[in-house]
């Protein structure tokens, strides 16, 4: 009975959503929400936990709701229960962030009531089982997440972020509802039962992956249509971010894994995958490089996100390259790589941003050039963060480092692909794989060293305080997730079996749990394994031994000086690598090609003492090469198009008649 | 019995490696002062310089925070946990299938991460210098690195480096274009992450050029000790990951136990001294470049090693 109870919990936290108008100004009234939506995310959560791991038999229900012929249908299936694990934890955590967080908030109405509709707006997506109510749940989404990320809309750098949000939503939307259109055909089936019984042609199998494609990707952050995501993910406030982050671009990856793998009946062509392979490959490596880039701490994690939906990306790439060559059990290594990793980045991401919410709260501050030494003031805070960053840097044994390993294990597979192109563009992935992972190392170095250690560089950073016990619980709750997940990551991929088997034709990886010491092998044959709890257990295990073997046999003496820096100790803060100084390697390695970034040092003449300065100019390939030429298109067309308002009667008759003997004509000659 | 045994060689080989580690380091300086016709310091002055570390008290500067005091304890633990899972004398040791190769490039990464990230904590300008530069070079040289994993495992059909070990000891490997390309990749990756010349100098102090000694400036003492330490496993590790791949002669295979594992013990240190001895020979004869020439140096490494596995794609048998 769990599909029911879900619908009346969404349905509750819309009843909330409601109650929020009533109460955002009173005192206590954020309290009464944010601990209302989580108790129903965490009754969600248990709830779609016993479904999947009980019994994973597809659930539907049908509502005579929406369109009168055809009925509101939902269907809870393996899919569906995993993805709304990731929408009740994330939503869950982030309310129960919310219960300190939303404490400091300068515009509670505008807040509360859009918080648990935006929890609901997502749940209902991954809930729906036709065309109708999944795009009026995708929109509800879009526009609930769209007033949150207007909630600061004085700002003008914020009102800029959520016009872009609109209008690539509006276009995500568009691409959606031809997807379902083309895949509904002429008659018209707008269920997903029957969309997925039905014929389809190969062309039509196509069109229905681009246009998911266009769709999911402009929602996940694909490159080139991620250019609203780094914008409007940081304008929320910080527990919004960590959902939209964290949670919202995982709704969307559903949104594409639904209509590829579930609803498209025809078998996608190679090439389709080798396509998505690329495209992942290529979000992976930029979005990285744009994160470097940054020293707004939220831009950065939003960048960051965009990395990470391109590692999720190749692994549904490689996943429908492999189906397409009918190697279902390759194809079910590639498919549990990326949902293991969507749920990973859920985790951390939503951990970091909700770090960076502390910080805000602490200081005011998001720009990492005046924050530093943080970790004094708020130990906690750091050490909940730097797990989320060690995590997002593939650093084992915690999480990410697993589902990045899965993902290098289905590359290693595709020699077995027939293919040429694919065999050309698998290394060529795994390659940009790990440089994005090296790169992502080198970023949260930056993004923790920068902000929490060294010395103050503000007053304002010098003052802070640690944050309160709430917000520390919500991280702390996904640091332990990060690191469970990473050294019991056979439960997670066994979790994952009944998902990756509705998707892939039943087949799926082998049974982990009763591998000796809780091992990770998930080619028999092939030997290749991976422990993270006996890797913890040992880096544990020898790093306390030779702790208490240095302090007991040789010295434990300690005396505090001042810091040595080769003789030249400097008092001023201002003489600390800054998060620029810090990237500029890199960004003279990298960023000179693909950003064109360009240094120009100016000295003062000799004998003058003003400053030197430098300045960095870098440009960004996506707006230049992609978004310029369109908007450059659409206003010299509708320059053009402005002609037609100032004409007379008679011309706009002529002009009517003309367009219908052009029509007529054209049908005349098309039949 | 034979668990026991087992238990014994794994800790054993630990115990090995640890206690062999900076005798390298003082072979590889010895030999490189003879090669410069100095006399150098005695080949136990490594150990030496440990012990007299350990003894000292710590120095902390005022604004370092609890990380940096932990940060020698883990890089030490990473570092030693990785090298213990690489085959020396005897092959599949008892907790080989703990992690893998890429397991193995990801606990050097983690690491590297605290080692940064220590680097970043006193808030000096010559910490951030090295932190900043470290990552730089490891951006390029951990994606080499896999790609040689790559190569390997595409090969041997796994990436675990036992299986790794045994297939080159015992398949009829031959000479293949893709394992030269490896092995250079390889060669150029191990003297970027050990910071030897040319992309990085381990002898100097107060150069701007320096890498991982501006990032350990502010280490004293224990601590100090401790990343010293690290710092020579590392050098064994990968003198021991080339070996145990690319020249895994004499080491014992799964099962054998007694006088094979003393032959293996035997050629171990031989292949030790060897590496030590190219090594030296090469710093010698070359120059250090300047920072940001290392970048097309591990450019290099990367394509390198990404030719290698397109090569073991279009054709297992190259």
């Amino acid at each position: 009975m769990p599909l029911p109870v879900l619908l009346m919990l969404s349905m509750a936290l819309l009843a909330i959503s409601i109650y929020a108008v009533a109460v955002a100004r009173q005192p206590g009234g954020s309290r009464r929400v944010y601990g209302a939506a989580l108790a129903i995310s965490t009754l969600a959560l248990i709830l779609t936990l016993t479904h999947l791991l009980t019994a994973p038999e597809p659930v539907t229900l049908t509502l005579p709701l929406g369109l009168p012929w055809l009925g509101a249908h939902f269907r809870l299936d393996a899919l569906s229960a995993f993805f709304l694990i990731v929408v009740n934890l994330g939503g869950g955590v982030a309310s129960l962030f919310a219960l300190g967080y939303g404490q400091h908030e300068r515009a509670p109405e505008r807040v509360l009531p859009f918080f648990p509709a935006f929890l609901a707006g997502m749940s209902l997506v991954v809930l729906a089982d036709d065309a109708f109510t999944f795009l009026f749940a995708w929109e509800f989404m879009s526009l609930t997440s769209w007033a949150l990320v207007m909630a600061h809309h004085q700002e003008p750098a914020n009102a800029r972020a959520g016009y872009l949000y609109l209008v690539m939503a509006c276009f995500g939307t568009l691409a959606l509802l031809l997807a379902f259109g083309v895949m509904a055909g002429p008659n018209g089936g707008y269920d997903f039962a029957t969309i997925r019984a039905g014929d389809m042609s190969p062309g039509v199998a196509t069109a229905a992956l681009f246009l998911a494609l266009l769709g999911a990707g402009s929602k996940a952050g694909l490159v080139p249509l991620h250019v609203w995501l780094p914008l409007a993910h940081p304008a929320a406030p910080s527990h919004v971010s960590a959902l939209m982050s964290g949670v919202m671009t995982k709704v969307a990856i559903y949104g594409f894994i639904r209509i590829v793998f579930d609803l498209v009946s025809q078998p996608i062509p190679w090439w389709g995958g080798g396509l998505v392979l690329a495209l992942g490959g290529i979000t992976a490596a930029l979005g990285v490089l744009y994160a470097l880039m940054q020293h707004d701490l939220k831009r950065l994690l939003a960048y960051h996100t965009v990395e990470n939906i391109g590692i999720i990306f190749i692994g549904l790439g490689l996943a429908i390259a492999f189906q397409a060559n009918l190697m279902y059990a390759s194809a079910a290594m590639a498919l549990t790589a990326a949902l293991f990793h969507v749920l990973n980045h859920s985790l951390f991401k939503s951990l970091l941003f909700l770090g960076t919410g502390a910080v805000l709260t602490a200081t005011g501050e998001r720009d990492m050039e005046r924050l530093g030494g943080l970790i004094h003031p708020m130990p906690w805070t750091a050490l909940a963060f730097l797990i989320g960053a060690a995590a997002i840097s593939a650093l084992p044994p915690l999480n990410g480092f697993v589902s990045e390993w899965l993902t290098f294990q289905a590359i290693l597979l595709t020699p077995e692909l027939p293919q040429w192109l694919l065999k050309f563009l698998a290394p060529a992935v795994g390659a940009l794989l790990a440089l994005s992972a090296a790169l992502a190392a080198a970023c949260f170095v930056k993004a923790f060293g920068i902000t929490f250690l060294g010395r103050p560089r503000s007053p304002a950073a010098a003052q802070a305080q640690e944050t309160d016990r709430y917000s520390l619980a919500a991280m702390f709750t996904l640091a332990a997730l990060c690191l469970l997940a990473g050294i019991l990551p056979g439960l997670v991929v066994d979790g994952l079996g009944p998902v990756v088997g509705l998707l892939n034709g039943e087949a799926r990886l082998v049974a982990q749990h009763n591998q000796p010491w809780l091992t990770l092998a998930p080619i028999v044959d092939a030997k290749s394994s991976y422990n993270g709890l006996l890797v913890l257990t040992f880096m544990a295990l020898s790093g306390t031994a030779a702790a208490f073997l240095i302090h007991r046999l040789a010295s434990n003496a300690l005396r505090r000086g001042p810091a040595w820096d080769c003789g030249f100790p400097d008092a001023s803060p201002a003489t600390q690598y800054t998060a620029g100084s810090f990237a500029q390697p890199i960004r003279r390695v990298f960023g000179s090609i693909v950003f064109q970034a360009r240094e120009q040092v100016t000295m003062p003449p000799p004998g003058n003492g003003s400053p030197a300065k430098l300045e960095v100019k870098m440009r960004d390939p996506v707006w230049d090469y992609a978004y310029m030429p369109i908007t450059t298109a659409v206003v010299a067309a509708s320059t053009r198009a402005n002609d037609l308002q100032y004409l007379t009667i008679r011309r706009y008759l002529s002009l009517v008649f003309g367009a219908l003997v052009a029509l007529l004509l054209g049908m005349a000659l098309w039949r | 019995m034979a668990l026991i045994m087992d238990y014994l060689v794994q800790g054993g080989q630990m115990l090995l490696m640890l206690l062999l580690a900076p005798l390298l380091t003082g072979w590889v300086r010895v030999l490189k002062a003879q090669l410069l016709r100095r006399r150098g310091p005695s080949l136990l002055q490594p150990y030496r310089d440990l012990l007299k570390l350990l003894r000292k008290e710590v120095v902390l500067a005022d604004s370092a925070s609890w990380l940096f005091r932990v940060a020698p304890y883990i890089i030490f633990a990473a570092i030693w946990v990785a090298a213990s899972l690489i085959p020396t004398f005897a092959g599949g040791l008892l907790f080989n299938w703990t992690a893998d190769l890429i397991a193995i490039v990801a606990l050097l990464g983690a690491a590297r991460f605290f080692l940064a990230l220590a680097g970043l904590d006193v808030g000096t300008s010559f910490g951030g210098i090295g932190s900043s530069r470290e990552m730089m070079i490891a951006s390029l040289a951990e994606p080499a690195m896999l790609m040689v994993v790559f190569t390997l495992s595409l090969l041997a059909g796994s990436t675990g480096l036992t299986t790794v070990a045994h297939f080159m000891q015992v398949a009829d490997v031959g000479l293949r274009v893709s394992l030269a390309l490896a092995l250079l990749a390889l060669l150029m990756v191990a003297i970027a992450e050990n910071a030897r010349i040319p992309v990085d100098n381990p002898a100097t102090h107060l150069e701007l050029t320096m890498v991982h000694e501006a990032m350990v400036l502010e280490y004293s003492g224990r601590h100090l000790a401790l990343i010293e330490l690290a710092a020579s496993l590392k050098l064994l590790l990968y003198i021991s990951l080339i070996s145990c791949i690319f020249a895994p002669w004499g080491m014992a295979s799964v099962g054998e136990e007694g006088m094979v594992y003393l032959v293996g013990i035997a050629a171990y240190i031989g292949k030790l001294a060897v590496g030590g001895f190219l090594l030296a020979l090469f710093e010698t004869s070359i120059a250090k470049m300047r920072v940001f020439r290392v970048d097309q140096f591990l450019g290099a490494a990367l394509m390198l090693g990404l030719l290698g596995a397109l090569l073991l794609f279009v054709s297992r048998s190259l």
